[in-house]
């Protein structure tokens, strides 16, 4: 008996044994897809030259390509990865922002001012990957999606009157792109919350604690970003990999402690930094990282120029001073100081158009906790006068013209200092030229006359053909599809100042069409300029952990620097809205005094033709009448009068009227009963 | 109007052609004068229809292949290829063959341009070419000023006609020494200057419309149908329909000029006439309706009408055909899209009326200028110069786009009928108007748009009281023509009588 229960118990181990290796081993499978997407939390903060500091959060979630899932995401938030099912997005970029990006101040050329500076209000633009006829349907349906995700008016992009397609100007060139924008869009906190909902911790943990309202929105400038990609190709019914960028870049002004202010003297204050920490900007602290990030870290970086600064500084100093620092480590040097160790020091690899290069600060956040948070702050101790670096050329764009009827839209571009030093590599070469890249919609009440192209070069009138490469319109139909120009210049490396001019009349709004405020006028969108030849990145050397940084990689994404132009707001003439039924009653009052009037002339008879008909009428013509009323009179068995005695003519005309009244009452019945 | 006109007849009865020099003259020193007065970008002058801007901005899209109106297309231009006909529009300095010019054209095209293709080919080129040390558009300026002045060759030319016509009538009636007295004019010239000499006309031709093209034609489609070149008429009637629309209902008095001559007294009468006096040779005049001119008339028009849509399907065929055609301009016409102000009183009407009843007024507006063809037609047959004058002052008033140069048109056809109308009624008073509102319209124009001073219904208010004087001036003319008829009757009638007592 034994002998016989001891193979089962063997076999039943067996089984079970082999039950459990399935059960490891599908428990094995289900941690490689929790690996596999991902979700990283990084901040960035910058000094700028203005006494303000930039701070650009970066999240990104990641979902891979992958069967297994199904439609299940560990981090990756659902809604989005529907949005890119449903609609098959393959990129999309959609933008909130308030204020606009200072250019001249906080630079142009690195890669936050070029890709993450965005125009004023709401822009979107996104690529589909479905036929080209059902690009517009797609577009539409995501439009009420986002509206609706979002908590903003975003369903407004959705006539064709306020997108456009661009062909080549715009960075992700593909047929199937859509772009349009809301420059009057309002963003405030409703629009932030549902971002931040995005994000496995929300802002309960992380470094998205330090997104305190209040503070945030005081700020200078304030864009928050959703960027997703969808890699894979996703044809086989099969979820498509997306990567989800979500960035928030504020510029704040850091409110400088009192005690502080008073202990320096008033000679220095005025020139030094400002010194700031994390809890001074933002009112809070990091306390640790959101457990669901993969990886989580703070950046504080020098920028060029500021390094640049700092290194001759240092060397004045090693003159006078004399002490044994090595130009290499000058960044210990207390010409500031931090309030927390770095981890790392990473410095910028090769800049290719500048002198120095900029000096990344690491810290990892894991370091800190509840008890020790985290609280970077910068303190100055000499002042440091430096200037970002800035675009090739700055860009503005103005109107010109007074009055309602007509005006011109100018674009103005002019050199900046800092261009000489990165012209220099081009400058041997005769024939230098500078491309660059014009995007400018204008929409349909802006009436723009295309053949009115100027372009001023250093105030000099010059021919199109000479400048513009390649331009490509099309132009605005009424109340349907907007305007849109991209252009192609070439410009001498030289150049000092240039300067696109073109005229449009304005337009005259049914006054259903006017926003409820008509008197503050309509806003034309940010042009967009760039300049294919630079690109905007920068190269970090990280012993190895480069691919880990989703925000470091992204720096080195090779972009055309891009600047967006100011808003134009053009006020339009308004009518008088209180009028229409003043203006109806009054124009249908002239045209039936013209009808009437024009009909009692054409019928009119003068009394001496009146009497010369009737005399005809009674004489010589007119017989069937006469028969008629003759014969009207038997009818009612009465002796025959002549017509032109009155009370009978006054009776049959009575009669007349009778009988047309009847008639006219029983069409009424009928028509009544018929549509009835 | 017409007193100004008399007053200018008086001194230039001797000298029509120093007139006409004279007024030539006047234009080119407004043309040369400088920055062009900027009349071109008035609102008077240049309606959508008419604007010489888009003209220019339909050449310049037609230049890059791109459908002046609408439609898909997609094309390169290689400007290097091609630089003998491109030279004037854009030079070439680039010796390279790598720097071509390359127009990439793509997408829908614009809402500007609303007028005939064949304008666009014909008059496009002058709108870039330019002269040096010259003003901007004079070549352009030059056709404006010679088209006026063939229309006043023109209307001098049919104005002689009638008067003709009219004495040979008088004469058969035996009535011609009663109204010799009233004669003070010969109306061809009379009609020629008040038309050369309008302020209307010289705006409208400084100003760099095409009004003065449309008015030609017209005049054209009368003058052929009054000398009765049949070919001409018909040509004149395709090309003013093609043009603009309205001067389609013309085809009623040339129909009538056609098949019973120009103006005469009513037929009646002479019926009357001959029943008493069967002396009376018929041979002096064509009582009757002879169909064989209008069936030339209609064979024609067909043709004319053929060759015009091939070469507008020919100007357009990469651009959507004429089907996009029709919809840019007729029905740009018919539903009135822009809402730009004009001296007329529609733009303001649908910039306020409820979205709701905007299709039913459309319809009513338009029902209005066709409902008075078949009255009008009835008791102005025997007439129908005057009953053409009547159709275009009418449809300039009701149109969806006036602009001064459709008033300059119908203010010299006025002069025709200068001996017929002498005695209308308020004509000082229309004069006044006339006046006041030409000066006053731009004043509430500049307080509207350009100092934000007055608003949208002081230039209303102007645009109303211009229909209102264009109203009674049709109402009065058609109210003095009847009553010239009736005086007429009177005098032919009663001239018997008087012999005998």
């Amino acid at each position: 008996m034994t002998l016989l229960q001891r193979p089962l118990l063997v076999l039943l181990l067996l089984v079970t044994h082999h039950l459990l290796q399935c059960w490891i081993a599908f428990g094995s499978v289900d941690e490689e897809g929790q690996k596999q997407e991902e979700f990283n939390e990084e901040l960035l903060l910058k000094p700028l030259p203005d006494r303000k500091v930039l701070a650009h959060f970066h999240f990104q979630s990641s979902a891979p390509p992958s069967t297994s899932n199904g439609r299940h995401h560990h981090l990756f938030p659902k809604a989005i990865s529907q949005l890119v099912q449903k609609f098959r997005v393959k990129e999309m970029e959609l933008s909130f922002t308030q204020g606009r990006w200072n250019y001249e101040r906080w630079g142009g050329f690195d890669p936050i001012a070029s890709s993450n500076a965005k125009p004023p209000g709401v822009e979107l633009w996104a690529v589909f990957d479905v036929p080209q006829h059902q690009v517009d349907a797609s577009w539409k349906n995501l439009t009420h999606a986002l509206s609706g995700l979002f908590c903003a008016s975003i369903n407004f992009l959705e006539s064709t009157s306020t997108y456009s397609a661009p062909e080549w100007s715009f960075p992700p060139s593909s047929g199937n792109l859509r772009y349009g924008t809301l420059p009057r869009e309002a963003v405030c906190t409703e629009n932030l919350t549902p971002w931040l909902k995005l994000l496995p911790c929300r802002d309960k943990a992380g470094l998205a604690v330090l997104l305190d309202r209040p503070s945030i929105y005081r700020g200078f400038y304030h864009s928050q970003r959703l960027h997703l990609t969808s890699t894979g190709s996703g044809s086989k019914g099969t979820d498509s990999g997306i990567i989800l960028n979500q960035a928030l870049t504020v510029v704040l002004q850091p409110i400088q402690p009192n005690g502080l202010r008073a202990s320096m003297d008033h000679a220095s204050e005025k020139h030094i930094q400002p010194s700031w920490s994390l809890s001074s900007i933002f009112g809070k602290q990091v306390r640790g990282r959101c457990v669901l990030a993969k990886s989580s870290k703070v950046y504080l970086q020098l920028d060029r120029g500021l390094v640049a600064e700092l290194k001759r500084i240092h060397k004045e100093n090693e003159k006078s001073v004399a002490n044994g620092l090595t130009s290499e480590n000058f960044w210990s040097y207390p010409s500031f100081e931090l309030s927390a160790n770095p981890d790392r020091i990473v410095i910028e690899e090769n800049s290719l158009h500048s002198k120095s290069s900029s000096i990344l600060y690491n810290f990892q956040v894991e370091k800190y906790s509840e008890s020790e948070p985290l609280d970077l702050g910068l303190t100055w101790k000499i002042p440091v006068v430096w200037l970002c670096q800035s675009a090739p050329l700055h860009s503005s764009r103005f109107l010109m013209g007074s009055g309602n009827e007509r005006g011109a839209i100018a674009i103005s571009l002019k050199s900046t200092q800092l261009r000489e030093g990165f012209m220099g590599a081009f400058a041997d070469n005769e024939r230098c030229e500078l491309r660059v890249d014009v995007f400018q919609v204008v929409p349909w009440y802006v009436k723009v006359y295309f053949h009115s192209l100027q372009v001023f070069i250093d105030q000099q009138p010059k021919a199109v053909s000479d400048v513009i490469e390649k331009i490509h319109v099309s132009p605005s139909k009424d109340k349907v599809s907007p305007g849109m120009m991209e252009m192609v210049l070439k410009l001498p490396c030289r150049v000092k100042s240039a300067a696109l001019t073109i005229e449009f009349d304005k337009g005259f709004l049914h006054i259903d069409e006017y926003p409820p405020d008509a008197n503050q006028g309509f806003d034309i969108p940010s042009a967009i300029i760039s300049f294919p030849n630079f690109h905007a990145s920068m190269f970090f050397l990280e012993d190895g952990s480069v691919n880990k940084s989703p925000l470091l990689s992204k720096f080195q994404e090779k972009s055309p620097v891009m600047s967006y132009t100011e808003v134009l707001l053009v006020p339009l003439t308004t009518p008088d809205f209180s009028m229409p039924y003043n203006v109806i009653t009054i124009t249908c009052t002239v045209f039936a005094l013209y009808f009437g009037s024009l009909l009692n002339v054409l019928r009119r008879r003068i009394a001496e033709e009146e009497r010369f008909l009737k005399d005809k009428a009674t004489k010589k013509t007119g017989q069937l009448p006469l028969l008629l009323s003759k014969l009207s009179a038997k009818l009612r068995g009465r002796p025959w009068e002549p017509p032109h005695s009155p009370p009978s003519t006054s009776f049959f005309i009575s009669s007349k009227l009778v009988f047309k009244v009847i008639l006219v009452a029983g069409l009424a019945v009928g028509w009544q009963y018929y549509f009835s | 109007m017409q007193k100004m006109g008399k007053q200018k007849n008086k001194t230039a009865s001797f000298s029509f052609w120093n007139w006409v020099i004279a007024s030539i003259i006047f234009r080119l020193i407004l043309i040369y004068f400088p920055k062009n007065l900027n009349l071109a970008s008035r609102p008077e002058v240049s309606t959508p229809l008419t604007s010489f801007r888009r003209l220019a901005e339909g050449y310049w899209l037609k230049q890059l292949s791109m459908s002046p109106y609408a439609g898909f297309s997609f094309c390169f231009f290689f400007f290097s290829l091609c630089p003998t006909f491109f030279n004037f529009f854009f030079i070439l300095i680039r010796q390279k063959k790598e720097m071509y010019l390359i127009f990439l054209v793509f997408g829908y095209s614009g809402s500007m341009y609303h007028g005939s293709p064949l304008l666009l080919s014909l008059l496009g080129p002058l709108t870039v070419k330019r002269i040096e040390g010259q003003p901007n558009h004079l070549l352009y300026s030059l056709v404006s000023v010679i088209a006026d002045v063939v229309s006043a060759i023109l209307i001098r030319a049919t104005g002689k006609n009638l008067r003709l016509a009219y004495l040979r009538s008088l004469e058969s009636l035996d009535i011609v020494q009663q109204t010799k007295a009233s004669e003070i004019l010969s109306p061809g010239d009379a009609a020629a200057l008040i038309y050369l000499w309008n302020p209307f006309t010289i705006v409208a031709c400084v100003g760099l419309s095409t009004s003065p093209i449309e008015n030609m034609a017209v005049i054209l489609c009368l003058y052929g149908a009054c000398s009765r070149l049949v070919p001409l008429a018909a040509f004149g009637w395709v090309i003013a329909t093609h043009l603009s629309l309205y001067p389609a209902i013309l085809i009623i008095p040339v129909i009538f000029l056609l098949g019973c001559g120009p103006d005469a007294p009513p037929r009646k009468l002479f019926l009357q006439k001959n029943n008493k006096e069967e002396v009376l040779s018929k041979s002096k005049l064509r009582l009757g309706f002879s169909w064989r001119p209008i069936t030339h008339f209609a064979f024609w028009a067909l043709l004319w009408s053929a060759y015009v849509l091939v070469l507008c399907g020919i100007s357009l065929k990469q651009f959507g055909g004429l089907w996009e055609m029709f919809k840019s301009t007729y029905g740009f016409i018919l539903t009135v899209e822009d809402l730009s102000p004009n001296i007329g009183v529609l733009w303001y009407f649908f910039a306020e009326v409820f979205d709701f009843f905007r299709n039913f007024f459309l319809i009513v507006f338009h029902v209005n200028i066709l409902f008075m063809i078949m009255p009008l037609a009835i008791r102005l047959h025997h007439r129908p110069c005057f009953l053409a004058f009547v159709y275009i002052a009418i449809f300039s008033m009701l149109k969806s786009y006036p602009s001064v140069g459709d008033s300059a048109l119908y203010l010299g056809l006025l002069g025709w009928f200068v001996n017929e109308l002498a005695d209308i009624q308020f004509s000082f008073f229309l004069f006044c108007g006339y006046v006041g509102v030409s000066l006053l319209s731009p004043v509430m124009h500049t307080l509207w748009i350009w100092r934000g001073t007055g608003n949208a219904n002081f230039y209303f208010a102007t645009a109303m009281v211009y229909a209102c004087l264009q109203i009674i001036l049709v109402v009065e003319g058609v109210s003095a023509m009847l009553n010239h008829d009736r005086k007429l009757r009177n005098l032919a009638t009663s001239k018997p009588q008087d012999a005998k007592s």
